[in-house]
């Protein structure tokens, strides 16, 4: 579906970026300069590689080798990008319109009134986008990307501008677009959040390099990236349904093959699936249940085996029902508690550490 | 007393035709320009840029002798021009706007110029990603968030029209009904004995005619602005 290698120099950068993605959205994930914007930009045609290839659904957009460099309106590639770039001069309907008059009918893959309510913009049809909130500038963005009927979308961080509140607003938009739209995503992100609650597949990126990618569980799960100088700590990516919420203390409770956590601030409603992840550092092992302990989840195990790194710490990871979770503690605690695989443990997990 | 004599009304309606044709045939033009020295870079552009500013450092005595020199009935282009068009530019008033045209050209361009250069280009791009051909970004995205720039642009222009005396009296002369534009004529009112009246009266409309075009200009600039900013009404 998207196969790209591309290698481009500019000053002191270099970018040689390769991966290949049959998901329905792809995450490029890293830390900001990372070569992540270089490469939805490449394959949106704004940059030109020095060399390699882009092939997006068996369409090929670029060869260097054979010459091919699809003009950027012929690539029909939308783009969502970080600051929205709508047109000032143009109220919201005419910039929703804009990319839509220009796709051939016959390839127009949704309708304008289908991407306005899943959207939610029927009230600022008429507005400019000057009066916009932040959150509502990029609806209509993704919108206006979406309505020119594109082969691909890519996101560029379509979040890092706006507030935790308008974040979730948007990221449930996203989420609910890509269940009802058989568009392809690449949704570019340096926040951990963004790319488990939304990714299939995740690309991680550092320093212009692929460092890994593959499924979101696995890649996210990956304890040994912060010594690729990948700004990121490992951890579990977990697949869970909302069983319960408690509005009191604004408490999730989620079921997933193993037990169940409870967590704060969740974005989904009671019945829905959802995808947590804990950091590793975040896991902490006890060989009894503790008593009078303020972490809510606590859960039964067997440890599966335990990897002491160079360094002080040691990463151990625990099979809880059918999940492995990694958890990493000093080397020290390791050997005190006589960790060894098969030892029946405690998996400690603070709620206010899910996310 | 305020009521214009026949002659008068000749004076300013010639300026203003030729005030009106500049403008209207150097706009097009003048776009171009602007998004070539905005927006694209290529070889010999600052070479390029130097020669569009010309008519702004040199004398226009100078711009009107080479007018003459190259338009001139027996001017490389201007036999031409009359041979196979039958356009003929010398002492006409095509000729007062040919070179109110090029006086105003850097004026116009610059404004322009520096509107285009405010614009910011991720909306240029933004607009071809959505399928835009980038003609049709320049006409739907470029152009009217420029328009502030053009309108300040077109007024400097005319004004500069309006006044234009050097290159006008050296190309076409200085012909009654023909090319005798506003300034030309108070400047022939001058040079004869009792007409200081008629002069000053003529200076008078001079003022009226560029405080109305500043007027209307600043309303339309303003407009364009409020758009560009993406305000509601």
């Amino acid at each position: 579906m998207l196969d790209i290698r591309i290698k481009r120099r500019l000053g002191g950068f270099a970018l040689d970026a390769a991966f290949r993605s049959e998901s329905g959205v792809t995450a490029l994930f890293g830390r900001s300069g990372s070569g992540k914007t270089t490469v939805v930009n490449a394959i949106a045609g704004l940059v030109r590689p020095d060399e390699g290839a882009i092939t997006v659904n068996g369409v090929c957009l670029f060869d260097a080798a054979r010459g091919i460099d699809l003009p950027v309106e012929q690539r029909r590639i939308g783009y969502v990008f970080q600051d929205g770039r709508l047109f000032p001069h143009l109220t919201v309907r005419a910039n929703l319109r804009y990319g839509y008059e220009l796709a051939k009918p016959a390839a127009r893959q949704v309708g304008f009134d289908h991407v306005v309510g899943l959207l939610g913009l029927e009230a600022l049809l008429e507005r400019r986008p000057g009066n916009l909130s932040g959150g509502e500038k990029q609806r209509v963005a993704i919108g206006r990307a979406l309505l020119a009927s594109p082969r691909l979308l890519l996101m560029d961080e379509p979040l890092a501008a706006l507030d935790q509140a308008r974040k979730r607003e948007v990221l449930r938009y996203i989420a609910a677009l890509h269940k009802e739209i058989s568009v392809p995503i690449v949704y570019v992100s340096h926040a951990v959040e963004e790319v488990v609650q939304l990714a299939e597949t995740v690309v991680l990126m550092a320093d212009g390099r692929v460092v890994a990618s593959g499924a979101v569980g696995q890649v996210m799960g990956r304890a040994d990236l912060r010594a690729q100088g990948v700004a990121f700590e490992g951890g579990t990516v977990i697949e869970a349904r909302v069983s319960a919420y408690d509005p009191t203390y604004n408490l999730a409770t989620l079921d997933f093959d193993g037990g169940q956590l409870k967590a704060p601030d969740i974005a989904a409603a009671v019945g829905e699936l959802v995808r947590v992840r804990i950091r590793a550092r975040d896991i902490a092992i006890a060989l009894s249940e503790p008593a009078d302990i303020s972490v809510l989840n606590v859960l039964h195990g067997s440890v599966l085996d335990v990897v002491a790194g160079d360094d002080a710490r040691a990463v151990v990871r625990v099979k809880v029902g059918a999940t492995v979770l990694t958890s990493r503690i000093t080397r020290y605690s390791a050997e005190r508690l006589q960790l060894t695989p098969g030892r029946a443990v405690c998996v400690l997990v603070k709620a206010v550490s899910l996310n | 007393m305020f009521a214009l004599s026949a002659d008068e009304w000749a004076v300013i309606g010639l300026s203003l035709k030729v005030a009106f044709w500049s403008v209207l045939c150097s706009l097009p033009l003048a776009l171009a320009t602007a998004w070539l020295l905005a927006r694209t870079r290529f070889y010999g552009k600052s070479l390029f840029d130097a020669l569009v500013h010309l008519p702004l450092v040199l004398p226009p005595v100078v711009i009107g002798y080479f007018l003459l020199l190259l338009l001139g009935r027996r001017g490389p282009l201007g036999a031409l021009l009359d041979e196979y068009f039958g356009i003929v530019f010398a002492f006409r008033w095509s000729g007062a706007a040919v070179a109110a045209a090029i006086m105003g050209f850097p004026l116009m361009v610059r404004a322009i110029r520096l509107s285009i250069e405010a614009i910011d280009s991720g909306l240029e791009d933004a607009a071809r990603t959505l399928g835009a051909t980038r003609l049709r970004v320049f006409f739907t995205i470029t152009l009217p968030l420029a328009l502030p720039g053009v309108f300040t642009g077109t007024l400097l222009s005319f004004a500069r029209s309006l006044g234009e005396f050097g290159a006008t009296i050296t190309f076409v002369s200085n012909i009654p009904g023909e090319t005798q534009t506003l300034p030309l004529a108070i400047y022939t009112l001058t040079q004869v004995p009792g007409g200081d009246a008629a002069a000053l009266r003529l200076s008078l409309i001079a003022i009226v005619l560029s405080v109305l075009a500043l007027m209307v200009s600043e309303r339309l600039v303003r407009r364009s602005q409020q758009r560009a900013r993406g305000r509601d009404a």
